[in-house]
């Protein structure tokens, strides 16, 4: 094949600058003043403190915070796996136009092991406060607050075990679907740099194997990570489509990541070779799976809304009737709808950095309003909202989770520079 | 400056020139028809003769020619109308989506694709149409035309309707995207051609000149209809999955069901299109243009497509238990278990299980294996249709009123006829029109040929 006389430098290093490292450490430390002001005044705010809700368990301000980690664990591990599924899918399609964005796309993993601590810690402090289903009494036949259709599910959390002991299957899960995504995050990785060394056309195939079972898996363990993590917390609820919707939503969280990531790093002057071509192409990305996402929900909220069955509309029910939730529905669909249908639309919006640096930012902040609008009122009922502490707390994830990322790009080279299709992405033209 | 990388399969072999481009695809139309064209021609259209009879049966005596019942009011019909509806996905995938995510395989099946989907959504179309038992007065009841009624008017609320509009909107975006990208085809065999067949391809290619402005005024055009067809085809078979999902009926009522039927529906067109694609390549001598790498790419789309199906099913079944509704679960273990058992594993071994075979390259590089895969998979399709709408009805809430259902001759008839006019359509297509597209096919030749001299 051709070779072009390109003096692109093909070994560059990224580096993680004293400066960027302060702005993190200076955003780590306004969130966490943030997180603490919320957490005084909600301790001193006595905000409906002692008062039982309807399952009757007093509400106490440390339940918000608790929410607010696993919303934020959640949303994180799913920008995290992202990466490493788009990367995967790179190989799989043979796409030629993102290979000099791979390890960007790949670095993403790195968070996965530190999320899966966080999920892990977090699930056993907080589950009785996060998950409904794991208390005992709700399984006790003779109990007042027997219930039956928790009892019909049960084994889905607690099997072999006896329910309403130990969730032994649902841990599982957990530490199978980690330990797997970290797996194959390792794997890929380990098999990228190596071809860096070795090169040859053997390791994109190799990838493109590892690859495959990668998508394989995710494709079913992402389903069903959404229904154990997320589903399960309003646990009389139930809809096929969640799998996908959580999909949908940490889909385009992730891609919006990448792009912002991207565009740093062009701005920093690395990735030379990437152009407004393929700025664009990822502008598209954002801009389709927006759609997607907006399809996503629209088909499960019409579906329940039009059939009107109650074991299915109080999900919705108890969002739009709230005064604490209705607000951030309409929030959710302007900023990961309205916005960027309106101002990815055109060719030059995908092309130009300032437009979708800003629509990139309010998508991941809009897509964090949708975990929070699926975790919050299942946990708190009426007692949760947006304030200090959510803000501190997204604050205080996103910083450390751009620390990792960007500490981790700067220990590798920044291009894969023997990939067959690398050729191909400098001519990369639309 | 195009560059290929050396991982990739090239996608025209034969170390083919411009001229053979044009020679190869042209000769089919010029040429006389052949003996296997004639007889396969003629056995179509004694299939549409002899389903013409059901048709004309159904049409005079009534929709009590067929097996429905009371309980099982939709079944045969509107099986048959989402399958076909679903096997129009692929022309319009390939053409719009993958042209979208610049698949430039894409360029040789991209044709006779989109001219698969224009007929089987005629043929899908002509179901509901039946169906409504006296279809020359159905103007009224499908479109909210005014009239002299009184209070007959169509009603919005209802997904059919919507279906209605979904679908004839798909079907003329479809046309004209198909028929504008014949025009420098025609164009080509009109400058070949001479006498009243120049004057034919000439009405047909509406004065193409190729010149710049013609090409500049095309592509815009083209990309037009590509960013319109996009959001159309995927609207299609959500609005199809609507008119059962936003049901109360148990196996019909599930949230999954729009990206499921999409995701459905492709992995039948791509089963439709490999088994049109694989006789056509035989017929005319093709091979160099739809190569085995096309084939595998496509049984990759169906691997695809095929498991997220699979998902699908499998996530139904488990909300089905998870969700603790009494009918619901019943609805999925008599899928499974109840009288229609064989229906279900029927649709469970051709979706799920017999795609997972393309994993093996030995047997998705295979043309036999892949023939006949393709078959399975559109049985297996079929059955799909038939399991969701047939199983979820025939044991309603009430149960002195479960009932089965029995096709009748008009059934199976009406089926046939449509599979005698989708031929009949298909073969008159692939004589009087280039099947490749030949000006595509050209745009790739240099970057994506395998030269035979080097």
């Amino acid at each position: 094949m051709a070779h072009s006389n390109t003096n692109y430098n093909l070994d560059q290093k990224y580096e993680f600058s004293a400066g960027l490292k302060k702005s993190i450490f200076i955003v780590l430390g306004i969130g966490a003043v943030i997180l603490i002001a919320g957490i005084i005044a909600a301790m001193f705010g006595g905000h409906d403190q002692g008062h039982g809700d309807e399952a009757g368990h007093a509400f106490h301000w440390y339940h918000r915070l608790y929410a607010n980690i696993w919303i934020n664990n959640v949303y994180f591990t799913g920008i995290a796996v992202i990466g490493v599924f788009f990367f995967a899918i790179q190989y799989a399609a043979q796409a030629g136009w993102s290979t000099p964005l791979l390890r960007v796309f790949l670095a993403f993993g790195n968070w996965l092991p530190i999320a899966a601590v966080l999920m892990l810690v977090s699930f056993f402090l907080f589950n009785h406060d996060l998950f409904h289903w794991t208390h005992s009494y709700l399984f006790d036949k003779t109990g007042p607050e027997y219930d039956p259709i928790i009892d019909g599910k049960g084994s889905y959390f607690y099997w072999p075990m006896e329910k309403g002991t130990f969730p032994l299957f649902f841990i599982v899960r957990m530490v199978a679907f980690f330990g797997f995504w970290v797996f194959f995050f390792n794997k890929l990785k380990t098999l990228s740099f190596e071809q860096d060394i070795q090169g040859g056309n053997e390791y994109f195939y190799r990838m493109r194997k590892w690859s495959a079972l990668f998508l394989i898996f995710f494709a079913v363990s992402s389903s069903i990570a959404a229904w154990d993590w997320v589903l399960s917390i309003d646990t009389h609820w139930f809809s096929t489509m969640f799998g996908w919707y959580v999909f949908a939503s940490w889909f385009v969280a992730g891609l919006s990541a990448i792009t912002l990531v991207t565009l740093y790093l062009k701005g920093q002057g690395y990735l030379e070779m990437v152009n407004e071509n393929h700025i664009h192409d990822l502008g598209k990305f954002v801009f389709a799976f927006s759609i997607f996402w907006t399809y996503i929900w629209f088909s499960q909220f019409l579906l329940i809304y039009y059939a009107h069955i109650p074991e299915e509309t109080f999900y919705f029910v108890e969002r739009l009737q709230s005064d604490v939730y209705s607000p951030y529905i309409f929030v959710n669909l302007g900023l990961n709808f309205v916005l960027p249908f309106l101002v990815l639309m055109t060719r030059d919006a995908k092309r130009l950095g300032v437009f979708l640096k800003l629509v990139c930012s309010l998508i991941i902040l809009g897509h964090w309003f949708d975990f929070f609008l699926m975790v919050q009122p299942g946990t708190l009922g009426q007692n949760g909202g947006f304030g200090l502490m959510e803000i501190g707390m997204l604050l205080v994830y996103a910083s450390a989770f751009a620390f990792v990322l960007m500490s981790n790009l700067a220990k590798g080279n920044l291009i894969a520079k023997n990939h067959p299709m690398l050729e191909e992405s400098y001519h990369h033209h639309i | 400056m195009q560059v290929t990388s050396s991982v990739r399969d090239p996608l025209i072999t034969g170390g083919k020139t411009l001229k053979d481009v044009t020679h190869d695809i042209s000769r089919q139309v010029e040429g006389k028809p052949s003996m296997s064209w004639l007889l396969a021609f003629l056995v179509s259209v004694g299939a549409l003769a002899l389903g013409f009879i059901a048709l004309a049966a159904t049409l005079w005596e009534g929709i009590g020619m067929w097996g429905l019942n009371k309980t099982v009011g939709w079944a045969w019909d509107i099986t048959n109308f989402v399958w076909w509806v679903g096997i129009g996905h692929a022309g319009t995938l390939i053409s719009a989506v993958l042209l979208l995510f610049r698949q430039k395989w894409r360029m040789a099946i991209n044709r006779a694709a989109e001219a698969m989907t224009i007929f089987a959504v005629i043929c899908a179309a002509i179901f509901p149409i039946i169906h409504m038992g006296r279809p020359w007065l159905g103007a009224y009841w499908a479109l909210p035309l005014p009239n002299t009624f009184g209070s007959l008017w169509v009603n919005f609320n209802s997904p059919l309707l919507w279906d209605v509009f979904a679908i004839s909107t798909y079907f003329s975006v479809s046309l004209v995207f198909w028929y504008v990208s014949l025009v420098p085809d025609f164009a080509t065999i009109r400058d070949r051609a001479t006498g009243i067949r120049k004057s034919i391809y000439g009405a047909l290619a509406l004065g193409w000149d190729g010149a710049a402005r013609t090409w500049s005024r095309f592509e815009s055009v083209a990309l037009i209809l590509a960013g319109l067809a996009t959001p159309l085809v995927l609207s299609v078979h959500t609005i199809v999955s609507f008119d059962f999902a936003t049901s109360v009926i148990p196996g019909w009522h599930t949230t999954i069901f729009p990206p499921y039927f999409v995701a459905g529906a492709i992995f039948s067109g791509f089963a439709m299109v490999l088994t049109l694609m694989i006789v056509t390549r035989k017929v005319f001598h093709l091979e160099d243009y739809i190569t085995i790498g096309h084939i595998e790419l496509m049984n990759i789309v169906i691997i695809i497509t095929g498991s997220i199906v699979g998902i699908a099913y499998i996530t139904e079944f488990f909300m089905a238990w998870y969700s603790g509704v009494a009918a619901e679960q019943y609805a999925f273990v008599n899928r499974a278990f109840g009288p229609y058992f064989w229906a279900y594993w029927t649709m469970m071994t051709c979706n799920v299980i017999s795609p997972q075979l393309f994993w093996f390259k030995k047997i998705r590089t295979s043309i036999v294996a892949t023939f006949i895969l393709s078959l399975v998979v559109n049985i297996g399709m079929w059955f799909e249709r038939f399991v969701i709408i047939v199983t979820s009805l025939h044991r309603d809430f009430l149960p002195s009123s479960w009932a089965m259902f029995y096709p009748t001759w008009a059934d199976v008839g009406v089926y046939l006829f449509t599979f005698g006019l989708f031929f009949t359509l298909f073969f008159l297509f692939a004589k009087f029109f280039p099947v490749i597209n030949m000006f595509e096919v050209k745009s790739i030749l240099k970057s994506s040929s395998k030269k035979v001299n080097n």
